[in-house]
């Protein structure tokens, strides 16, 4: 089964081929539908059998790679020359984002057949998706930082394009590009990672680098330098502080797009990176400190924007990055099973939340306001339902799927080496702030009174939408049980697939596993009441006291602003970064460097050279035998000069 | 046998075209468009004869010809290709017929002319890839000059003539010094023992690494300043976005697919093998340049209102990206140099082909005077955003593994030593997507514009004659981009081999006063 690697990744690339070719001619939305989802179910399937020939072979033999073919390398043969093939990857890592990718971005493609029903860019939809679930596998199944890389731009590109999809619209290419750019900046410090990783390394392979870095001791200052590195690269695509600002912005793309690629799968990038890269950042313990502050600073700055956001989907994205941020805040207490635990299970319930979404946003005849919203829950049961599911999933009630996997987080972020009450604390407050937004979310909805037209008649989606809907409610009530702790007398199944992964970080850290102490039951029991208080505050204000609301808006309208409008950031970076760069290179370098001095002292010399010209007119005597002479003197005395010189 | 004058033919099968089409009635229009393409067509397909017998597996010139031309003073006609020439005459071949069909509707006046000038352009570029005697080189390379000249001031835009002197000057002014720098080698080749003068490039190879350093740097500063013009490095480029912008679409296409490689192509091939210790002297220097080119370009390019223009500018800073490689002098950085050239004209090739296409619709190349036109030409618009993104430097297509072996050599060149010109120049990978993607959100994306009008014109989608001509483009942006392996293997022994002579200077300086042979090929061509 693992020899067939490769057809993982060509699935959904002939899926993007095909539509993208033939998709104008084909002109029917169901071959197109079955072509585009088929594809990725197929893939689905495929690992769905490799990883059950991994279960069944011992932990040491579940690790493959295969070489496909040359990609970019100097050609020339020298030794410690450079040079990179198309190579993938199985272990147990890959194999679980692999399935996470196929699985939920199947249940998405299923979804958008009903979603995008109608839509003159139906086939060029379904193109785009499958080129994203491509570009997804390379970054997951890569053997080497430069085929990840492609990947990893790749969605980037899948992104840029789903984002501007309905192109016709002015927000949508500023969002698309304000999306590419800000990727790209993250990518610069990528791009200058590798090349450190290769003269440190001298390859870019995984299994080469880390087998050199695993003799390595900590404390070296380009491993600092490269750990950081990366980390710029995850703060862009995972929409972490600084680089977060295009997330919100890309939920102008349609809301199947913001589900998968800006939810579930590619924004969790920086994370499998940083978890496919845990043994690098063993060696600079400085690097996981910074990783694990800008998480949890993350995680709390976006949760408080979301509080007062009112367009659902907005709601939902600055969701996404503050629940990126906790995987970080994992990541950074060296907690990387539990980090990529979150990641499972935030796939799960934060697809679901903006699929749920959609169905409220389709049935609202694209209206996204959740205060002109209300009562639905009696119009779109299935959806009521599914939404509910995910909302407590998210808050972190127990039994769901988002309990197990935040509080592993909040647990480790306090008792780890490298955590600390700080940590603990910072994410305890997201976690408040994240069960009362859920709920704010919940009963503006669809709870209390209709506060919409009585010309709209809401409705129900269709079976192609909510069948996803209540497959992915299962996995987010049921998909924490693969991380139930000890002290829960679960066998945390995860972690234990992952640890071969994670063992050689483990081991430079010198992590040990911890008792079962009582603290870890307080922590728990504080969890879950933070979890049900902000629900709580969130009935009383929204629907108890419904004017509660309101009222405390007034009471702190200063600080209500602020958080309505982002803390200002778009319009800080706008305007200490944006303008000053197209304002200097507009005035200082064109019209100043190029129009004025280089070209003002070429004219200006022509001028000068035309004058001399008029003065030397005089000895042009037109006689040619002369002008040869004048010649073969001047290259005489530049020759002779040049000789002496010489000697 | 075909091996002796194969090249030749390739070179001097466009004038031959060229006279045919002479010989045509003017007012033939389509006579002659059809001849100009045929003679380029054929031309192309001979150039794949190139292909097929050249050995990347061996080192030194080959397909040499040789025949006496001044017999006195050792000027020969004297041709012959390796891996670098290869690849850039297979490009030039590539692009002329692409840019005449491509423009196959845009001259209406003097279409004979034109036609010819084409012609003759393309043997001028030719030849100056496939020289290997100094005089045969500068007489292509200034015969090039010409047409190009004739092409911007006649079948230009409202400044012309301006655009056209301003070229013709920059690029003359820089090629004299050069006149001066070739007559003095072959001068110092005829003053050591035994000697004699000599243009022959493979013999003079070993004259100019033997010229102590002050002279070698007089003599490379006069190459590489006429290099320098062409490529444009900063901050000798300001005639190229007037040249671009007034030169027609089939003018500016060569201009930025060949003939700026021209430059590049000099310095790899003359600057530094003739005086290697004066390279590895300015190559801090003009890395420098370099990597300012790749940001102001960049920069500038993002400001534009000229669409022309922004492509223009966008050259200054995508062949930064080759001038750094080049003098990093590593393999990693000449490999991505050369198959940077090969990029860029490809993808500036196409950028100009597709600007042209629209500039015929609509007459108009201010960015302002567009938006929307995605929904009107979809076709169009996913030309566009393929080409943009290879220029981008996506990985999986072209540009990407240019821009990252040339990365890699600067990061890791022992001759630059710092880390810094990588880093600076990799700002390069941030405004490129923003000068490129904020151009195609102005021109492609947004509402279309009131009653569907551009510059008073309605739009109608690429035609089958302008696909066909983007399709062939798009094939290689693909293929270079996954399996660069069948390009840069071409190129890979003349990097190899002369990244390793320059290092053996630069460890073995101060300047060897003793003869060194440059090149395995020396005596191989001697044995002949």
């Amino acid at each position: 089964m693992i020899a067939y690697t490769p057809l993982l990744v060509l699935f959904p690339l002939a899926g993007f081929l095909f539509l993208g070719l033939a998709g104008p001619r084909l002109r029917n939305e169901k071959l197109i539908g079955i072509i585009g989802s088929g594809m990725v179910g197929l893939s689905f399937a495929l690992a769905l059998g490799i990883l059950m020939q991994m279960l069944g072979s011992a932990p040491e033999e579940r690790k493959a790679v295969v070489e496909l073919f040359p990609w970019i390398s100097s050609f020339t043969g020298t030794m410690g020359s450079f040079s990179v093939s198309v190579a993938y990857q199985i272990d147990q890592l890959s194999i679980l984002m692999t399935l996470i990718v196929t699985g939920v971005g199947f249940l998405i493609h299923v979804y958008s057949i009903g979603y995008m029903h109608g839509d003159r860019g139906f086939w060029r939809f379904f193109s785009y998706l499958n080129l994203f679930i491509f570009a997804m596998l390379n970054l997951v199944l890569a053997d080497n930082f430069l085929l990840m890389f492609l990947g990893w731009e790749g969605v980037g590109l899948c992104s840029y394009l789903l984002i501007g999809f309905w192109y016709e619209k002015k927000f949508t290419g500023d969002a698309a590009k304000k999306a590419f750019v800000v990727n790209r900046i993250g990518d610069f410090g990528f791009i200058l990672a590798m090349l450190l990783i290769f003269v440190t390394f001298g390859s870019l392979r995984f299994d080469t680098v880390f087998a050199a870095a695993s003799i390595l001791s900590p404390g070296r200052t380009v491993m600092v330098w490269i750990t950081l590195l990366l980390f710029l690269g995850a703060t862009g695509k995972s929409a972490q502080i600084p680089l977060y600002v295009w997330l919100p912005d890309a939920m102008a793309g349609p809301t199947p797009v913001s589900a998968l690629i800006h939810a579930a799968t590619m924004v969790t990038a920086g994370v499998y990176m940083i978890a496919r890269c845990s043994l690098l950042y063993a060696l600079a313990p400085v690097s996981l400190e910074v990783v694990a502050s800008v998480g949890a600073a993350t995680a709390v700055f976006a949760a408080t924007i979301g509080l007062v956001q009112n367009d659902i989907k907005k709601v939902l994205a600055y969701s996404t990055i503050s629940q990126l941020g906790y995987m970080f805040l994992a990541m950074g207490v060296a907690a990387f099973g539990a980090g990529i635990f979150h990641l499972m299970t935030h796939a799960f319930f934060k697809a679901l939340l903006f699929l749920g979404s959609g169905a409220v946003i389709h049935a609202m005849h694209e209206e996204q306001d959740i205060q002109k919203m209300g009562g639905l829950k009696k119009h779109l049961p299935v959806t009521y339902w599914t939404f509910v599911v995910g909302a407590v999933a998210i808050a972190g009630i127990p039994p769901f799927a988002g309990f197990f996997s935040k509080d592993e987080i909040l647990w480790k972020a306090f008792s780890s080496d490298f955590g600390s009450w700080v940590l603990w604390l910072l994410g305890a407050l997201g976690a408040v702030m994240t069960a009362f937004y859920m709920g704010r979310l919940v009963f503006l909805t669809f709870e209390g009174k209709e506060r919409f037209g009585h010309d709209l008649h809401p409705h129900e989606a269709p079976k192609t939408m909510t069948v996803p809907l209540m497959i992915l409610a299962v996995l987010s009530a049921v998909g924490g049980f693969l991380g139930v702790p000890k002290s829960l007398l679960g066998s945390n199944a995860i972690e234990h697939w992952l640890e071969p992964i994670f063992d050689p970080a483990n081991h430079k850290l010198l992590i040990t596993e911890h008792d079962i102490v009582w603290s870890e039951y307080v922590l728990m029991a504080v969890s879950v009441a933070i979890a049900a208080g902000g629900i709580y505050v969130a009935w009383v204000m929204y629907l108890k006291r419904t004017g509660m609301a309101d009222r405390l808006a007034a009471r702190f309208s200063r600080i209500h602003r602020v958080l309505l409008n982002k803390y200002y950031v778009d319009e800080i970076y706008d305007a200490s970064v944006v303008n000053p760069i197209v304002t200097i290179s507009d005035e200082y370098l064109w019209k100043g460097v190029d129009t004025t001095i280089i070209d003002g002292s070429i004219n200006g010399s022509a001028r000068g050279i035309g004058a001399i010209g008029s003065a030397l007119r005089r000895i042009q005597t037109g006689v040619a035998q002369s002008y040869a002479v004048v010649f073969v003197g001047g290259i005489v005395l530049v020759v002779g000069w040049l000789l002496l010189q010489s000697h | 046998m075909i091996e002796n004058f194969i090249l030749t033919l390739t070179i001097f099968l466009p004038l031959a075209a060229g006279i045919v089409v002479l010989l045509l009635p003017s007012g033939n229009t389509r006579l002659i468009r059809m001849a100009g393409v045929a003679g380029s067509l054929v031309t192309f397909i001979v150039s794949l004869a190139l292909y097929v017998l050249f050995d990347p597996a061996r080192a030194g010139y080959q397909l040499v010809q040789h025949a006496d031309w001044i017999p006195s003073l050792n000027i020969s006609y004297l041709v012959g290709i390796d891996g670098l020439s290869l690849l850039l005459i297979l490009l030039t071949t590539f692009l002329t017929p692409l840019a005449l069909i491509g423009t196959w509707n845009s001259i209406t006046v003097r279409l004979k002319e034109y036609t010819v000038m084409v012609l003759l352009l393309e043997v001028g570029m030719i030849g100056v890839f496939a020289s290997l005697d100094l005089v045969l080189f500068y007489v292509f390379w200034e015969a090039m000059l010409i047409p190009m000249y004739f092409i911007i001031g006649i079948w230009g835009g409202q400044d012309r003539v301006y655009a056209a002197v301003k070229f013709f000057l920059f690029t003359l002014s820089g090629s004299l010094l050069m006149l001066v720098a070739i007559l003095s080698l072959g001068y110092f080749a005829s003053i050591v023992p035994n000697g004699h003068f000599t243009t022959n490039l493979v013999e003079l190879y070993q004259v100019g690494a033997s010229l102590p350093v002050n002279v070698q740097l007089w003599l490379f500063a006069a190459f590489a300043l006429s290099f320098a013009i062409k490529v444009p490095v900063f901050p000798l480029h300001t005639w190229l976005p007037d040249a671009h912008v007034q030169a027609p679409t089939a003018g500016s296409v060569i201009l930025a697919g060949v003939l700026l490689k021209m430059g590049t192509y000099g310095f790899i091939r003359f600057c530094l093998p003739l005086f290697p210790n004066a390279a590895i002297q300015s190559a801090p220097f003009f890395s420098v340049l370099a990597v300012i080119g790749i940001v102001y370009g960049a920069l500038v390019a993002m400001v534009q209102t000229d669409i022309k223009k922004l492509v223009a500018y966008s050259s200054v800073s995508h062949l930064g990206f080759v001038v750094l490689g080049i003098f990093s002098l590593t393999e990693e950085g000449m490999q991505g140099a050369i198959i940077q050239m090969v990029n860029h004209g490809l993808s500036t090739g196409a950028l100009f082909l597709l600007v042209g296409m629209i500039y015929d619709r609509t007459h108009t190349r201010e960015i302002k005077a567009y938006g929307g036109v995605a929904r009107l030409m979809p076709v169009y618009a996913a030309f566009l955003l393929i080409i943009s993104l290879s220029s981008i430097g996506l990985p999986g297509l072209n540009g990407f593994v240019g821009e990252f072996l040339v990365l890699l050599g600067a990061f890791r060149s022992v001759t630059l030593q710092s880390p810094a010109y990588a880093a600076v120049a990799g700002l390069g990978v941030i405004f490129s997507a923003v000068y490129l993607l904020w151009m195609y959100q102005r021109v492609m994306l947004g509402p279309v514009r009131e009653g569907g009008l551009y510059g008073g014109h309605k739009l109608t989608d690429l035609t089958k004659r302008e696909i066909a001509t983007l399709i062939p483009i798009v094939i290689f942006v693909a293929w270079i981009g996954v399996y660069p392996r069948t390009f840069l293997s071409q190129s890979a022994l003349v990097s190899k081999r002369t990244v390793e002579y320059l290092q053996g200077v630069q460890r073995s300086a101060p300047a060897p006063l003793t003869m060194r042979a440059a090149d395995g090929s020396m005596q191989e061509l001697r044995s002949r």
